[in-house]
């Protein structure tokens, strides 16, 4: 017998719900509340505006973070990735910070510049800049040299060349540091709330944890799970369809 | 026919002699208003770094040659001895040499269309998108419609490198560089590793192409047959450090090169008279 790919798909959260359900009810505890309980949560929370609001305040983190750490750490990256005497130089420091674990780099975000919205925007960007740095060193690094000569004897201007010859090149790198960026970013930043913020997802966990309260917990996770699942449907896949239609 | 001291008599001189005839500039149609213009090709060394740690490999001494307007000339040489190295410091793309490339009276950069080895299109653009990328400002995107008809790719005009077979990938290459209405054309074995009837066709479009446009041409191959059908002149040239051994006109007119027995006498008459060439063939 041959189950179709879709309804696999299909069938896959449904088998997770069930067994989520079973656990649940064999627990019988409100450590392990049952997915509808979680459901109802949501909902309630969505109709007081609650969750909204905090996950705007969250999403509003991870797109400033996000749009400071992209195009910094491209350019860094790019550079890098063509100058040598740079590379050599800097790759130390690269992998200082590589390894700097993010909490550490909040706490002292928070020490050294105060309990403020800017502090807790660039621990994030300083968590996430590394990666983008690393991933678009190797992508520059890969540029190839055969069509980079082709520009220079036609004489591609500057922007002919960032347009036609470089940027489809190191695409497949951007959008690599997009996706694990973009999973990194919104973690560093719940823990950013978590610390030093009287808002956002982060801060929500920490209230429920303080009371236990794990139905919320779930019911705040799910949403935001929900939403970063909506923008890698929506914006990331469309746009690396669109980048790559010329591949056979 | 002796081996000619690259200093000294200039080579198209000697070329003059050997024809017998005065090679003087054709005043055939030619449609540009730039002045037909001669290119001068002067480098007096280039080194690079030995592959082990110590020293500088000499790869080219002495290397004078001047094209003139309209002149399809071809290098004839083993492989490894510098050939694409020459055409990559014509190009501008290595710049590390001593000697200077100048065309016409002043010290103007000709303007070159080179067409590589291997034809590095931009695979994420259509051929005619790659096409149009190399025009000028004032070039009008129409004007490529008669070339792309003359070299047989308007069925695939629109679709992307990928798709193309190698013989017409290496087309769109020579397309490209033609587009631009350049003062020297470069090609660096555009028909290595295809098959004979895909070479040859690909070669008769060219040879088409050339005559319709009339550029100077500095071709590279190291296939006899091929350079006799082309050129007007061929250069023999020896393993690095590379030197030029011989300078030779083709004396075969132009309606004559389809005649395969005609090239092969010619091959062999080479070999005959010039047994110098023979450790180059």
């Amino acid at each position: 017998m041959k189950i179709p790919k879709s309804a696999l798909t299909l069938l896959s959260p449904l088998v997770f719900l069930l067994l989520w359900q079973l656990a649940s009810a064999y627990a019988n505890s409100p450590a392990l509340p049952t997915p509808s309980a979680v459901a109802l949560i949501v909902w309630q929370a969505m109709l007081t505006g609650e969750l909204g609001y905090h996950l705007g305040v969250t999403l509003l983190r991870l797109l400033a973070s996000f749009s400071i750490a992209m195009p910094l750490g491209s350019a860094i990256g790019i550079i890098l990735g063509r100058n040598k005497a740079l590379d050599a130089f800097f790759d130390n420091w690269l992998i200082i910070f590589l390894n700097i674990p993010a909490l550490v780099t909040i706490i002292l975000c928070y020490v050294w510049f105060g309990l403020a919205e800017s502090a807790a925007i660039l621990a994030v960007v300083i968590n996430k800049l590394p990666n983008v740095v690393v991933t678009l060193r190797e992508g520059a690094r890969a540029l190839d040299q055969d069509l980079l000569d082709m520009a220079q004897s036609y004489r591609f201007s500057i922007r002919k060349q960032l347009v036609h010859v470089i940027w489809p090149q190191l695409h497949p790198f951007i959008m690599s540091a997009t996706r694990s960026g973009l999973a990194l970013t919104w973690k560093i930043i719940l823990i950013v709330e978590l610390l030093g913020r009287s808002n956002g997802i982060g801060y929500q966990l920490h209230l429920f944890f303080q009371m236990f309260d794990v139905a919320s917990i779930l019911a705040y996770t799910i949403a935001f799970v929900t939403v970063i699942q909506a923008l890698e449907w929506a914006v990331l896949k469309p746009l690396e369809r669109n980048q790559t239609k010329w591949r056979r | 026919m002796g081996g000619i001291k690259t200093s000294g008599k200039k080579p198209d001189q000697m070329a003059a002699l050997k024809a017998g005839g005065h090679p003087e500039l054709k005043l055939t149609t030619h449609n540009q208003a730039m002045p037909l213009q001669n290119i001068s090709i002067s480098i007096t060394s280039k080194t690079y770094p030995a592959a082990g740690q110590s020293g500088q490999k000499q790869a080219i001494a002495d290397f004078q040659l001047t094209l003139k307007a309209d002149e399809y000339v071809c290098l004839v040489g083993p492989s490894g001895c510098g050939k694409t190295t020459l055409l990559n410091i014509i190009a501008g793309l290595d710049t590390a040499y001593d000697g200077a490339i100048s065309a016409g009276q002043g010290a103007k950069v000709p303007k070159i269309g080179y067409v590589f080895q291997n034809p590095r299109l931009l695979p994420w653009r259509t051929v005619r998108e790659n096409l149009e990328l190399v025009l000028d400002k004032n070039q009008s995107p129409a004007e490529l419609d008669g070339l792309i008809a003359a070299m047989q790719l308007t069925a695939s005009q629109h679709v992307y490198p990928e798709r193309l077979s190698l013989g017409m990938s290496r087309r769109v290459a020579i397309l490209r560089a033609f587009a631009i209405n350049p003062d020297l054309l470069l090609m660096d074995e555009p028909f290595v590793s295809l098959d004979a009837p895909t070479a040859r066709q690909a070669r008769e479009l060219l040879l088409k192409l050339w005559e319709q446009r009339q550029h100077t041409v500095l071709f590279v191959t190291h296939d006899l047959r091929e350079a006799i059908t082309l050129a007007d002149r061929l250069i023999f040239l020896s393993p690095a450090p590379m030197r030029i051994v011989q300078d030779i006109v083709v004396p075969i007119p132009r309606t004559e090169r389809q005649d395969e027995a005609a090239i092969e006498n010619f091959r062999l008459g080479l070999k005959v008279n010039c047994p110098e060439l023979n450790a180059l063939l």
